[in-house]
C-alpha cells in the first residue's frame, strides 16, 4: 500500500527497488514460499486505454443517441451446436469457481447476467444448484482437474467451455488453499477437507490439437450435438491456438489476456507469464479471419474489461464479445469503501485488497467461511452485477453510435487510433494523428 | 412372449460399417427415457472414437473389435464390453457402471473416473487411472508410466507390473501392485496390506473375474505430506 505520509524531500525512493520490491524480498526470507494471491495483473500494461475512437464528422455521420437503434444481441455457436445462445448483449460472466468464490457470490453472478440476458459461467470445482437455479444461460467449464464433472450436468449446461488455461496462468494449474476447502467444497471435489487442492495443468486424457479435436467429439456425442463447445486458452502464442481450436471443432473461442483475474496464483506468474489482452484480441481476430471462419467461429475476449470504452474497443478489434470476471465482483462489492476498517484488520485495505486465496473476504465474496459468506447478499448482488452490465452495455452503444453504427458489432479497427507506439503495434491501427502502423 | 419380455432378451445389431456413430449413440442415449432393446452389439466398430459414451440405462452394449478415443466415456449404469482393444480414455469419468476390455488400452484409462468398475484383462498405458475420484479399477496385466497420477479416490488393481512414477501426487486412492514397481511417484509410498484391503482386493479381482492371489499384492498410498504446502518439501513439488 503506497504510504501516503510526507517524507523529507531529499530522501529518494529505488524505481528498482520501490518498497513493493522490498517488501517482497523481505516476506519471501521470512517465508521460504512464494507469493500467492488473487486479482490479475497491478503492472503497467499496453491496454485498450491507448486506443481511441474516431468520432463521426463529415465523412462518417452518427445515429442519434437514444433515439436510432443500436443492436447489441449476439449469438455463440452458430458453427455446429443445434442450441446456440442468444445473449442480448455482448458481455459474459467468464468463470469463477464455487470454492473461489462463495455459493451466495455465484448465486448473485447468475440473478445478474439473467436479469440483462447473458451468460455466466462454473468454474474449478463443478456446477452448484444455485448457480443453474438462478442462471438461465449456464456455460460448464470441462478442466483439466475435471472437478464436480458429471454427464447430468454437461446436459443441464446450455453451453461447454473446455479450459485449456487463463490469463492469469497460462501453463498453470489450479490452487485453492486448504482454509477454502469446506465440508461442501471437500466433497464436490472428492478431495480430503482441509488440503491444498491442486488441479492439474494439463487436461488427464488429451493432449494436443489433434486429441483436442477428438475430446470435443465426445463432448458433442455425450450431449447430441445440441450444446455450443467453447475453447479457451491463455493468451500467449494466441495466433496458433485460435487457428488449432478452430481446426479442433470449436464453435466459440475465448482468449483470456494476461490481466484476466485469478482467486489464487503465484505473483510471479500473474506478472510474467502471457501476453496482454490488446494484442492478443486482435491477433485472435486476424487468425480467425485468415481462415475464413471471422463471425462463424465467435471470438470472446477476456482480460482487464472494466467499462464500455473497453468493451467498445475489443469488438471494434474483431471480437463478438467479452468477458468480465474481477469486474464482476468489484461491481458486487469487492474492494468496496464500507469494508475497509475490516480489510485493514487483515492487513490489506479497499481498493487493494487482493487475497481472495485467503477466505478471510469482508464482502463474503471470495470466501467458503459461512459467516462471512453470510454478510453477501446475493439479491443486491445480483441487482449491482446487472447495473453494472447495463452500464457496460449504455456505454459500449454511446461509443458505436459515435461512430455511427447500428450494431455494436459493426465497430471495427478503421474506427480506432492508437495513442502509444506500443498500442498501435499491437492493434494494428494508426498512431493518433499519423497514417503509420508499425510493422505495416 | 410380451413385448417388454421380448425387448429385453433381443439383441440389437449395430454395423458402424453401414450406420453412423451418431445414430448409434443417439439411438443409446434415447434408452435413458425411454424404454428399447437391452442388449447390443456393436459390429465393425474399425477404432472409432466416442463409441456409447455418455449412456444411462441398464443395457449391455457388446462391441466386437477395436475402439478409438473415449468408449463409454462418462458411461452409468451401462455394461459396456470391448472385444478388441480400446485406445486412449477408455471409460473416461466412469460415474457408474462396467466397462470391461478384453485385449490393451493405451493411455488414461479410466481417468477422473468418479465410479463402476473398469476391467482391463491386457495392458494399460500410461497414467492409467489419472485423477480417479472413485472409480476401481482393475488391470490383468501392468501399467504404464504415471499411472494414479493425483488419484483421489477408488482403487487400483495391477496385476502385473506398474511404471515409472506410480502414484505421483496421489491424494486417497489406494493402489495394489502384484508384480514390480519401477519407482513410486512424490509422496506415494508403500503401505501395510491388513485384512481389510485383501478382502477389498479379493473382491475386485472376483468382480473382474481375474484369478490372482489378494495376499501376492502390495499396497501403496499417499504419505499426506505434500496435502499442505510446507518449505521443507519444495524438492518434491
Amino acid at each position: 500500500m503506497p504510504a501516503t505520509e510526507q517524507r523529507p524531500w531529499n530522501l529518494r525512493e529505488s524505481y528498482l527497488f520501490d518498497r513493493t520490491v522490498i517488501a517482497e524480498i523481505q516476506r519471501a526470507a521470512a517465508e521460504g514460499i512464494y507469493d500467492i494471491r488473487g486479482f490479475g495483473a497491478k503492472r503497467r500494461l499496453p491496454h485498450f486505454d491507448d486506443l481511441l475512437f474516431l468520432g463521426a464528422s463529415i465523412s462518417r455521420y452518427p445515429l442519434e443517441g437514444y433515439r436510432e437503434k443500436c443492436a447489441t444481441d449476439v449469438v455463440l455457436g452458430t458453427r455446429f451446436a443445434k442450441k446456440p445462445l442468444e445473449l442480448k448483449i455482448p458481455v459474459t460472466i467468464a468463470g469463477m469457481s464455487f470454492g473461489a468464490l462463495s455459493a451466495p457470490a455465484k448465486e448473485a453472478l447468475g440473478r445478474g447476467a439473467t436479469e440483462v440476458g447473458t451468460s455466466t459461467t462454473t468454474g474449478d470445482g463443478g456446477m452448484t444448484s444455485e448457480e443453474r437455479e438462478h442462471s438461465k444461460t449456464l456455460v460448464y467449464q470441462l478442466l483439466p482437474s475435471r472437478y464436480g464433472m458429471n454427464p447430468d450436468d454437461l446436459r443441464r449446461a446450455d453451453a461447454i467451455e473446455v479450459v485449456v488455461g487463463q490469463g492469469a496462468k497460462p501453463g498453470g494449474g489450479g490452487m485453492l488453499l486448504g482454509h477454502k476447502i469446506s465440508d461442501r467444497v471437500a466433497e464436490m471435489r472428492s478431495l480430503p477437507k482441509g488440503i491444498d487442492q491442486r488441479s492439474a495443468s494439463r487436461h488427464p486424457d488429451w493432449t494436443g490439437p489433434d486429441d483436442l479435436e477428438i475430446k470435443i467429439t465426445e463432448l458433442r456425442e455425450i450431449t447430441d450435438w445440441e450444446k455450443p463447445i467453447f475453447v479457451k486458452v491463455g493468451a500467449t502464442r494466441t495466433y496458433y491456438d485460435v487457428q488449432l481450436a478452430v481446426k479442433a471443432g470449436a464453435d466459440v473461442i475465448v482468449v483470456d489476456g494476461m490481466q484476466g483475474g485469478t482467486a489464487a496464483t503465484q505473483d510471479v506468474f500473474i506478472e510474467h507469464v502471457g501476453i496482454p489482452t490488446l494484442p492478443a484480441t486482435r491477433i485472435a481476430a486476424d487468425a480467425l479471419q485468415e481462415l475464413g471462419m471471422h463471425r462463424q467461429v465467435q471470438l470472446i475476449v477476456s482480460g482487464g474489461i472494466r467499462g464500455g470504452a473497453d468493451v467498445a474497443k475489443a469488438l471494434a478489434l474483431g471480437a463478438d464479445a467479452v468477458s468480465i470476471g474481477t469486474a464482476a465482483l468489484v461491481a458486487m462489492g469487492d474492494n468496496a469503501p464500507e469494508h475497509d476498517e475490516a480489510y485493514r484488520e487483515i492487513g490489506s485495505a479497499a481498493g487493494f485488497y487482493d487475497d481472495y486465496q485467503a477466505g478471510l473476504d469482508p464482502a463474503g465474496i471470495s470466501t467458503q467461511d459461512e459467516q462471512l459468506a453470510e454478510r453477501f447478499d446475493p439479491i443486491l448482488g445480483g441487482r449491482r452485477v446487472a447495473n453494472y452490465l447495463r452500464v457496460l452495455t449504455l456505454e459500449t452503444q454511446t461509443l458505436a453510435r459515435a461512430c455511427g453504427k447500428s450494431h455494436v458489432h459493426n465497430l471495427e479497427p478503421e474506427d480506432l487510433v492508437a495513442l502509444t507506439v506500443e498500442a498501435a503495434a499491437m492493434a494494428k491501427v494508426p498512431l493518433a494523428g499519423t497514417d503509420w502502423i508499425p510493422g505495416r | 412372449m410380451a413385448v417388454a419380455e421380448r425387448e429385453h432378451a433381443a439383441v440389437e445389431v449395430v454395423d458402424l460399417a453401414t450406420t453412423s456413430l451418431r445414430e448409434l449413440n443417439r439411438r443409446l442415449h434415447e434408452l435413458a427415457e425411454a424404454p428399447g432393446p437391452r442388449h447390443w452389439r456393436v459390429v465393425n466398430p474399425s477404432g472409432a472414437h466416442a463409441v456409447a459414451c455418455g449412456l444411462d440405462a441398464d443395457v449391455e452394449v457388446e462391441i466386437d473389435g477395436h475402439v478409438g478415443y473415449y468408449c463409454a466415456g462418462m458411461n452409468k449404469r451401462a455394461t459396456v464390453r470391448v472385444h478388441g482393444n480400446a485406445s486412449t480414455g477408455v471409460a473416461e469419468n466412469l460415474m457408474s457402471g462396467r466397462v470391461e476390455v478384453d485385449g490393451n488400452v493405451s493411455q488414461s484409462a479410466g481417468a477422473t473416473g468418479r465410479g463402476g468398475l473398469l476391467v482391463v484383462r491386457g495392458n494399460a498405458s500410461s497414467r492409467c487411472g489419472i485423477s480417479m475420484k472413485g472409480i476401481d479399477i482393475v488391470v490383468g496385466g501392468s501399467v504404464g508410466h504415471m499411472s494414479a497420477f493425483m488419484a483421489q479416490t477408488g482403487c487400483l488393481v495391477v496385476c502385473g507390473d506398474a511404471g515409472e512414477a506410480l502414484g505421483d501426487s496421489i491424494y486417497e486412492a489406494r493402489l495394489y501392485v502384484r508384480g514390480s514397481v519401477a519407482s513410486l511417484g512424490a509422496d506415494c509410498v508403500e503401505k501395510e496390506l491388513t485384512d481389510e484391503h485383501t478382502a477389498k482386493v479379493r473382491g475386485l479381482l472376483d468382480a473382474a473375474g481375474i484369478d490372482a492371489d489378494p495376499a501376492d499384492f502390495r499396497r501403496y498410498g499417499s504419505a499426506r505430506r505434500l496435502y499442505n504446502f510446507h518449505i521443507d518439501n519444495a524438492g518434491a513439488y
